[in-house]
């Protein structure tokens, strides 16, 4: 194997294993391959691959997301628009919002 | 310091702020499931040049915050048919657009509660009518419906109507699939581009003003959603037309054990699952008052939680990782309004009442044909926006 093929295979190998989004297994080839197909906003690339969708709705990929688009765009990554932060800040059980409304202490 | 690759740089070009056209033969103002919808239909007739404005990014208004359900089981004659064309249109799109990913169109069906006299004496006439336009609804008792959805509790439930070919699809990707489509087909497509003028010579549509600049045109399609009343101000149309807030919360996705999209309109709840495996429920507000509020309240939260554990009690032990809210473009008798206005050259599609998503396709497909000054395939002059003036309000009573 030359030393050109074996670099390529590597770069592949691990842009495949690169996860962005752990909740919803979204890979960084993935966020690249939107950006190149013209999707260049936080939130557009979230709609499409599910990114911070998950149960801890971005705690960890919503940074790593921004810093790709801001990357693509040449832009620093505070000029790029965050997703949406909304509640639950934590995920709840349904049945727990009701018997929290309920069981008022005192 | 990583290279940017050159299709990163080549991306970013093609949605470079200062490209918007001098001209275009129509301007579609909103890109959500309805503008894209429309300038993809309007491209594919060869129409010319057609630009699309949208203020944010595609989706990003009512569209991308709705509950996502498609179906059939209407009241009215006019609502099934538009119903029966859309479902066909959303069971073909992945190879009509040529997408490249999927829609993800799941036909789990629709089972509709009923829990009172009055409302299941409208199910059984409902049905009359679905079945002779030859939509495949079924009447059922409520151990049938159970039969159906196994986590349903049948408390309090009468009777239930049931239609294995409605279902919901994914509005982001319905959206994206319209607008690339259209885009391979020629549509310029302008995100954070908004419509701050509509130009006008003796009452005929000139032109379009936005942030960018100005387009020189002669028909503008208003496919604003619960902003089209300020669009339809800017050539001075007053269309009785309000926006309402509705709310919705999803869950973190579990296996499959919700085939249908279950309802209530006198609970005024529904609830599905998604092929991904969240579910998704919403509920109207007979309290809400007209208004652009998109924010969630904590209300909304123990209400649905309240009436979803009683209709689906397992659904209970599920939890809400996120809600949020968006609009309904409200029209007095909730159904949308299509076709010309006065203003020469300047349509309306819009004030779907809830119903936008599922009336996308054969929206576009019968905006293009009445811009294109062809006869409508369905006959919707009824929809037309001088009904509020004559009177001749579509009453449907079957809405959530």
């Amino acid at each position: 194997m030359t030393d050109k093929k074996l670099s390529k295979e590597k770069k592949t190998d691990k842009s495949e294993i690169t996860l962005i989004c752990r909740c919803e297994d979204v890979t960084l080839e993935e966020i690249r391959d939107l950006i190149a197909e013209g999707y260049t906003t936080a939130e557009e690339i979230k709609r499409i691959t599910r990114c911070g969708m998950g149960p801890c709705q971005g705690r960890t990929c919503r940074e790593l997301l921004l810093a790709e688009v801001a990357r693509a765009l040449g832009e620093k990554v505070d000029k790029v628009a965050p997703t949406r932060y909304r509640q639950p800040t934590k995920p709840i059980r349904l049945g727990g919002i009701i018997e929290g409304d309920t069981n008022d202490l005192g | 310091m990583k290279v940017i690759p050159m299709t990163w740089a080549k991306a970013v070009s093609s949605c470079s702020l200062d490209n918007l056209p001098k001209t275009a033969d129509a301007v579609v103002i909103g890109g959500g499931v309805i503008g894209t919808s429309i300038a993809y239909h309007l491209a594919k007739k060869g129409f010319g040049r057609i630009a699309l404005l949208e203020r944010s990014y595609l989706a990003s208004g009512s569209t991308g915050r709705c509950g996502a359900g498609v179906r059939q089981q209407w009241g009215t004659r006019l609502n099934c048919l538009l119903s029966i064309d859309s479902v066909r249109a959303f069971e073909r799109m992945d190879d009509e657009l040529n997408y490249s990913r999927s829609i993800e169109f799941k036909q789990g069906g629709y089972l509709l509660l009923a829990y009172t006299r009055r409302e299941a004496d409208q199910f059984k006439k409902n049905v009359l009518l679905q079945q002779e336009l030859g939509i495949p609804v079924s009447l059922l008792t409520p151990l049938e419906a159970r039969e159906i959805v196994p986590i349903l509790s049948t408390d309090g439930v009468l009777l239930a109507t049931f239609c294995p070919t409605d279902g919901h699809a994914n509005p982001f990707h319905v959206t994206y699939a319209y607008a690339s489509a259209g885009k391979r087909l020629g549509v310029d497509l302008h995100t954070f581009t908004e419509a701050h003028e509509i130009l006008t010579e003796s009452g005929k549509i000139t032109g379009v003003k936005t942030n960018k600049g100005t387009i020189s045109t002669n028909t503008v399609i208003n496919a604003a959603g619960p902003y089209s009343g300020v669009v339809a101000q800017m050539v001075g149309l007053d269309i009785p037309f309000y926006p309402e807030r509705h709310q919705i919360l999803v869950t973190e996705p579990v296996d499959p054990v919700l085939g249908p999209m279950v309802m209530s309109f006198s609970r005024r709840f529904y609830c599905q699952q998604t092929p991904h495996g969240s579910f998704i429920m919403g509920m109207g507000d007979p309290k809400e008052k007209p208004g652009f509020s998109i924010s969630g309240t904590w209300e909304f939260l123990v209400e649905m939680a309240t009436e979803i554990t009683k209709v689906l009690p397992p659904v209970g032990n599920l939890s809400v990782v996120r809600q949020w809210a968006g609009l309904y473009d409200m029209t007095p008798d909730a159904h949308p309004i299509l076709g010309p206005t006065p203003c020469e050259g300047f349509y309306l599609a819009c004030g779907f009442s809830g119903h936008g998503f599922m009336l996308a396709p054969v929206t576009g497909k019968l905006i293009s044909e009445i811009v294109c000054d062809e006869e409508p395939s369905i006959d919707i002059h009824g929809l037309d926006l001088g009904r509020f003036e004559r009177g001749e309000l579509v009453i449907e009573p079957s809405v959530v």
